[in-house]
């Protein structure tokens, strides 16, 4: 199975307002994803419907062989186990960090394997070393979140989700909330992590980062994806003049 | 200018009121408690807006001796002297007992009546007969009352103060006392027409009621002693006994030692007006020390301690389930929220000592104190929760559920921390609030703190001196807790820089500032 992500007609409306339609794509294992498009398209939503924090109407989101389908179904407490099994599966990363306040930046990536896994202290600080090293936080562990830059609060919180071991990662804006001198070490650690074959999902503005890094480029607006494939081609020569109209107004 | 205003208003009310009042006299106004109640001063039962008993005959009759209208003034009884000192009314004629410690504050007449203190025990009791088989018993009495002094002194009795004789009879009958000591009269209106209660024992101590008239008014005082003497030798006062079924040994005898040597109680009266030295002042209060200290601020902490944590334990609890709990029973947490800020502590503990145990549940008043506080202030501490849980941004909850935390887990490790740090200083009020609200347990027999306060600024009628001494250890012992909650929230600071000022005075040294 080398698809790792399976989006199947997903569709989800706020009230009256349709946010998703029939959004449906894979993405396969070890690639990095990145989702474009304008504010409001859908995006964000997109990915909170990936590891259900927030529900669909209909469709259905298969991670690895877990399947999350339409939620408002009779069987709500199957639905409740295979959530916890798919959030364990898949890491997040908000635009605004939401790392632990009260925690060190050490606690903040030993606390989830502790309570979830079961992991032993010694074992769980261990693999949070080894994460913290990767993202460049060695020497930050005992810091709290808020004696820490925002590029370091992102990274630390990257670190934390990766401390769950998720086959797949999503990034939800992951460097918007950021002052633009600090994007770059952010972006570094999620192209890292592609070179160690992670597969990941990212809602992103950095249109250089997507061209250069992304292997599949969606570009998501007003609920359905109008264009999906290699950012050659979405980017040298869009198919769809809404793509065309968002790609000019963006490099303008 | 106001002041002159005032006394012209004054003199042309009185102007007014001279048609009414008989030609040349003013009012005699004497004060009483009416909440005392029968025989002595009480709301008439078939027409309450009127007030009877033997000693509002008295005051008539001696009004009638003196040619003077008598008016009755309400009041607290034990309030009663320091409002006679205050001016609010003349005398004080309200079963008054003739004791040193108000003679000193006070003068008394002659006595009006003689009698003793009553035992009463349930009818199936046949193991008390005296004082002495009170030993290890749990007796009651009224506040403030000599029959109260008399249990004190005896060794190795529990007593239990009340406010009204009907509820320490009531306690009696249904359990949760061994035994009453009152006054005859009292007992004879309220303990014998109980089917479920007797008398036992002869007669115990000796009780003379005497009518108190403020030291500085000795013209007044003469007076009354000649009108009661009067009254005495006339048979009329005799007369007013019988009529209330009140007439005993006690009070024949000391009327024929007034025939005999009234002269003998108006020095007696007369006597301790020696005013106290600073240095004995001093010593005064000293001695209160031990009283105040030893036992009423270990139960006023004792309560406040364990009444507050079951507050912050159950409120926790309360704000959980109204947060996240399902639809029924989040709703049953608001409603007790709810019922329990909006009614009266005061009620609520007259119901969870008094009501339960006619629902079969009878808890110790120590008990019934921490319950009722307790559960009172769990409704405030469940709202300083929700507040603090609600003021925690949902992206930690997200961010806790996306770590795969089940919602509970996400509570206990993520959100309640962060939410028990805001909620420290509104519950640190609270409790400051419940220390010193725990006085009102008072209602329900528990002696601490301001109880101690009140017996003995009524004993010695020195509200302000021992008031003052009061306050100042409730605020001393209130100390510690603040500091301790203040140290609590310092310790959970994980903002350090937005506290670097509250560390460094704590810890010594700021924050480490962060790079980049």
């Amino acid at each position: 199975m080398n698809e790792i992500i399976e989006v199947g007609r997903l569709n989800k409306r706020f009230g009256t307002v349709a946010a998703l339609r029939d959004v449906t794509f894979t993405v396969a294992k070890s690639e990095l994803t990145v989702i474009i498009g304008p504010s409001g398209g859908g995006k964000s939503t997109l990915l909170r419907c990936l590891n259900g924090l927030e529900t669909f109407d209909s469709g259905r989101v298969r991670i690895g062989n877990i399947t999350l389908e339409q939620h408002n179904s009779p069987q709500a407490r199957d639905l409740k186990a295979n959530l916890r099994q798919l959030r364990k599966e898949v890491g997040m990363v908000f635009q605004a960090f939401n790392l632990f306040p009260h925690f060190t930046v050490l606690e903040n990536a030993v606390k989830a394997p502790m309570i979830v896994k079961g992991l032993s202290r010694k074992k769980a600080e261990e693999w949070a070393y080894e994460l913290l090293a990767k993202v460049g936080l060695e020497n930050r562990a005992h810091y709290y979140p808020s004696q820490l830059s925002g590029g370091q609060q992102q990274r630390a919180a990257i670190a934390r989700a990766l401390a769950m071991s998720p086959q797949v990662m999503l990034y939800d804006e992951p460097t918007s909330a950021l002052d633009p001198s600090l994007v770059g070490e952010v972006l570094q650690i999620m192209r890292k992590l592609d070179d160690e074959g992670m597969t990941q999902l990212v809602v992103s503005h950095e249109m250089r980062f997507a061209r250069e890094a992304g292997d599949k480029i969606i570009f998501l607006d007003d609920g359905e994806i109008v264009e999906y494939g290699p950012p050659e081609q979405l980017f040298t020569s869009p198919r769809n003049e809404r793509t065309r109209q968002f790609l000019h107004n963006y490099f303008q | 200018m106001k002041r002159n205003l005032l006394v012209l208003v004054i003199s042309l009310l009185s102007l007014l009121r001279v048609p009414v009042a008989r030609a040349g006299t003013v009012d005699l106004r004497w004060g009483g408690d009416a909440e005392g109640g029968a025989p002595y001063v009480f709301p008439d039962p078939s027409n309450p807006q009127h007030i009877i008993g033997f000693e509002v005959d008295l005051a008539n009759a001696l009004g009638q001796e003196l040619n003077r209208r008598t008016v009755f003034v309400q009041n607290q009884w034990d309030g009663l002297i320091p409002g006679l000192e205050r001016g609010d009314y003349d005398i004080v004629l309200n079963g008054l007992e003739i004791t040193d410690d108000r003679k000193r504050e006070i003068n008394f007449t002659i006595p009006y009546y003689a009698t003793t203190e009553q035992l009463s025990v349930r009818k199936t009791d046949h193991s008390i007969h005296s004082l002495a088989d009170l030993k290890g018993k749990i007796v009651g009495t009224l506040k403030f009352s000599l029959a109260e002094r008399v249990l004190e002194r005896q060794r190795g009795i529990h007593v239990r103060t009340y406010d009204g004789q009907i509820n320490a009879y009531e306690d009696l009958a249904n359990g949760r006392l061994d035994a009453v000591l009152m006054d005859w009269p009292i007992a004879l209106y309220y303990s014998k027409p109980d089917p479920k209660l007797k008398f036992t024992g002869g007669p115990i101590s000796h009780i003379e009621y005497g009518i108190g008239v403020r030291k500085n008014d000795p013209a007044l005082l003469k007076q009354l002693n000649g009108a009661l003497s009067d009254l005495i030798r006339s048979g009329d006062l005799k007369n007013i006994y019988e009529k209330w079924g009140l007439w005993n040994s006690e009070t024949a005898t000391l009327f024929a030692q007034v025939d005999a040597n009234p002269q003998e109680y108006e020095n007696y009266t007369r006597s301790v007006t020696r005013k106290l030295t600073w240095q004995e002042r001093l010593k005064q209060y000293a001695s209160y020390l031990p009283l105040l200290l030893g036992k009423g601020a270990p139960m006023t902490l004792l309560i406040s301690i364990l009444g507050m944590t079951l507050a912050v334990t159950f409120g926790l609890m309360l704000a959980l389930t109204n947060l996240y709990g399902p639809l029924v029973p989040a709703g049953a947490a608001r409603a007790f929220i709810e019922v329990m800020r909006g009614t009266p502590l005061l009620i609520q503990l007259y119901l969870i000592f008094y009501g339960l145990p006619s629902a079969g549940m009878r808890l110790s008043p120590l008990v019934a104190a921490i319950v009722g506080l307790g559960l009172n202030y769990a409704a405030y501490e469940a709202e300083n929760y929700r507040g603090a849980i609600q003021a925690i941004p949902r992206g930690q909850m997200e961010a806790a559920l996306s770590l795969g935390m089940t919602r509970a887990q996400a509570l206990r490790s993520v959100i309640l921390p962060q939410a028990i740090r805001l909620a420290i200083p509104p519950v640190t009020n609270d409790f400051i609030s419940l220390f010193k609200d725990s006085s009102i347990v008072s209602v329900i027999t528990m002696v601490e703190l301001t109880k101690v306060y009140g017996e003995l600024a009524s004993t010695y009628y020195d509200y302000i001196g021992i008031g003052l001494l009061t306050a100042a250890i409730y605020f001393l012992l209130g100390l510690p807790f603040v500091r301790l909650a203040r140290w609590a929230e310092a310790k959970m600071t994980f903002d350090k820089a937005a506290s670097a000022p509250l560390r460094r005075r704590w810890f010594g040294v700021g924050a480490k500032p962060a790079a980049g």
